[in-house]
């Protein structure tokens, strides 16, 4: 099993790079509030931990993580929307309409 | 049953996270590609609170509500101009989940008498030692940019000894505790010296290179949720942390290579406090232009192409309206402008477009120095704003600068240069600048937003 982990790791990482190295610098704090609203994910962890019901200690833990990781993925995927919403293009006529890289 | 829901939940939720992350090489596309993302992180929350370990819900849904109440605010009210620091500080945030799930892990698995494996101790130590680097570090980026802390960097005698030495101390106590699991102590004591080593990590580097610092914590807190995924088994977590992770790792390159610097050099150089000895030129003998409103107004108004360099400065005026307007009216006179946005520009990669596009500039404007670097020759007046070592010839010229070698925006091949400015300060590397003294440039004194709401009424007048 933490063979196969190790596998997906490495895929994942490799996915990872290819797609975020097409990201263009106009986008890149976009891009860190995405990645940050998706590292949210880890209250998948949190949920188990706070609600696995083991003992008062990992309860409380799991709480914290559940509250912070929460307020990462609202947070995060609100302002990352905010952000894009702002990136217009210009909509006056004659404006050069070719696709800028 | 449950379990291929649960799984098929988790890889919904991938390949909406990666479908989201491509979307971001579109602007148009974006947002559409981020609301998939965000659906899918639904769909993990679903499956994940099925899962039949989970028998109490009720510290969960007071976690979720709390969250979104914290959330919220942190979404939708932060000012754009505050982004960095917010940024920083919900990777704070995130590390701390990591950690805090390590932790619980580390000791639910104690209390109730199983020994963690080797491989299970691996993934709880480096989850936890790169978690709480990451806290750390970045609640000091965080309280530097929101400049509750100096942005100067701190050093003192000794230091990269002392650090040397935390580093080491860490080590040796993830070995100790990958050895022997029971030792619950040294799985704390690495906890703290962690948490203590990010906060000495970040302390020494100053304002300008936070962009680069932030970028590496965040590629930390992938990590740190990567070991989680190892540690607990699950998947999803490690591959939004491999994507977390390889998103941090190009942006601290690309920044680093922005400032010419390697990594070590930004971590352990402390910019800052060393360039006042190396001055390069200095300034004796040479004498500036200054220029009114009226003069500068009448060059941009009959210029055929203005190429705007917006740096901090401007932001710190909250003059991108400003500019906005000043290039309708250029335009309306039939010129052209664009703005050079250097990868260094603001404080964060990137934080330069968001800034000018909520001022409504529209993105197709907006050119990265590789796209626009030619054009300054065809250029008729540069008008850089509020920015200074990203326009500075002595990168290119001057062996002896500590900027030497750093990409700069060719704003000197201009026909002329207007230079908005407050005084004669230094940039943030603290060395003089050519530009200012060419017999083309002038400057315009004066803070940024008045000048250009003052360039707006003369052109008008024109």
């Amino acid at each position: 099993m933490q063979l196969l982990e190790l596998y997906v790791f490495v895929l994942a990482a490799f996915v990872g790079y290819m797609v975020i190295s097409r990201v263009p610098p106009l986008l890149h704090t976009p891009l860190m509030a995405a990645t940050n609203a998706i590292s949210g994910i880890s209250l998948v962890g949190s949920l188990i931990a706070a609600g696995a019901a083991h003992d008062r200690v990992s309860t409380i833990l799991g709480f914290i993580a559940v509250v912070a990781a929460t307020s990462n993925i609202v947070g995060g995927f609100l302002i990352t929307d905010r952000m894009l919403r702002m990136f217009k293009r210009d909509a006056k006529p004659g404006a050069p309409t070719a696709e800028k890289k | 049953m449950r379990d291929y829901f649960i799984e098929a939940s988790y890889l919904t939720a991938s390949i909406l996270f990666i479908l989201g992350l491509r979307s971001l090489t579109r602007p148009d596309k974006a947002r559409r590609g981020m609301q998939l993302a965000a659906a899918g992180m639904l769909f993990a929350i679903i499956g994940t609170l099925v899962n039949h370990t989970i028998v109490d819900y009720r510290w969960i849904a007071a976690g979720l509500v709390l969250g979104v109440i914290f959330g919220y605010p942190m979404g939708q009210w932060v000012p754009m101009t505050a982004m960095p620091q917010r940024i920083a500080l919900s990777l704070t945030l995130s590390a701390l989940a990591a950690t805090l799930v390590g932790v619980a892990e580390y000791h639910t698995q104690l209390s109730s008498g199983i020994i963690p494996t080797r491989a299970t101790m691996v993934a709880l130590g480096f989850e936890v030692m790169l978690g709480s680097i990451t806290v750390g570090g970045t609640l000091v980026a965080a309280g530097k940019l929101q400049e509750w802390l100096t942005s100067k960097p701190v050093t003192f005698v000794g230091q990269q000894a002392v650090n040397g030495a935390l580093f080491l101390g860490i080590l040796a106590l993830l070995v100790y505790t990958i050895i022997g699991p029971t030792h619950a102590w040294a799985f704390y004591a690495m906890m703290g010296v962690a948490f203590v080593f990010g906060i000495m990590l970040v302390m020494p580097i100053g304002g300008a290179d936070m962009p680069v610092v932030v970028a590496l914590l965040n590629s930390y807190s992938g990590l740190a949720s990567c070991a989680t995924g190892f540690a607990i088994g699950n998947v999803i977590l490690i591959i939004s942390g491999s994507l977390d992770g390889a998103s941090g790792f190009i942006l601290s390159i690309l920044m680093s290579k922005a400032m010419n610097r390697s990594f070590t050099n930004v971590l352990f150089g402390a910019f800052g406090s060393e360039t006042t000895a190396v001055t390069g030129k200095s300034a004796a003998g040479l004498s500036v232009r200054s220029i009114g409103v009226e003069d500068a107004a009448i060059q941009l108004a009959y210029a055929q192409l203005v190429i705007v360099i917006p740096g901090y400065g401007m932001a710190v005026a909250q003059a991108q309206h400003a500019v906005r307007e000043l290039a309708e009216l250029v335009e309306k006179r039939g010129g052209e402008v664009k703005f050079a946005v250097h990868p260094v520009a603001g404080r964060m990669p990137g934080h330069m477009n968001v800034l000018l596009a909520e001022a409504n500039v529209p993105y197709d404007k907006l050119y990265d120095m590789d796209e626009i670097n030619s054009e300054f020759d065809r250029a008729d007046v540069a008008l850089v704003i509020g920015a200074n070592d990203v326009v500075n010839p002595a990168a290119r010229t001057d062996k002896s600068s500590p900027i030497y070698g750093m990409p700069i925006l060719n704003a000197d091949h201009a026909k002329s240069v207007i230079v908005l400015k407050r005084g004669m300060s230094a940039g943030f590397a603290g060395i003089e600048n050519d530009l200012f003294y060419d017999k083309r440039t002038s400057m315009l004194f004066g803070d940024a937003k008045a000048s250009l709401t003052g360039l707006v009424g003369e052109i008008k007048n024109v």
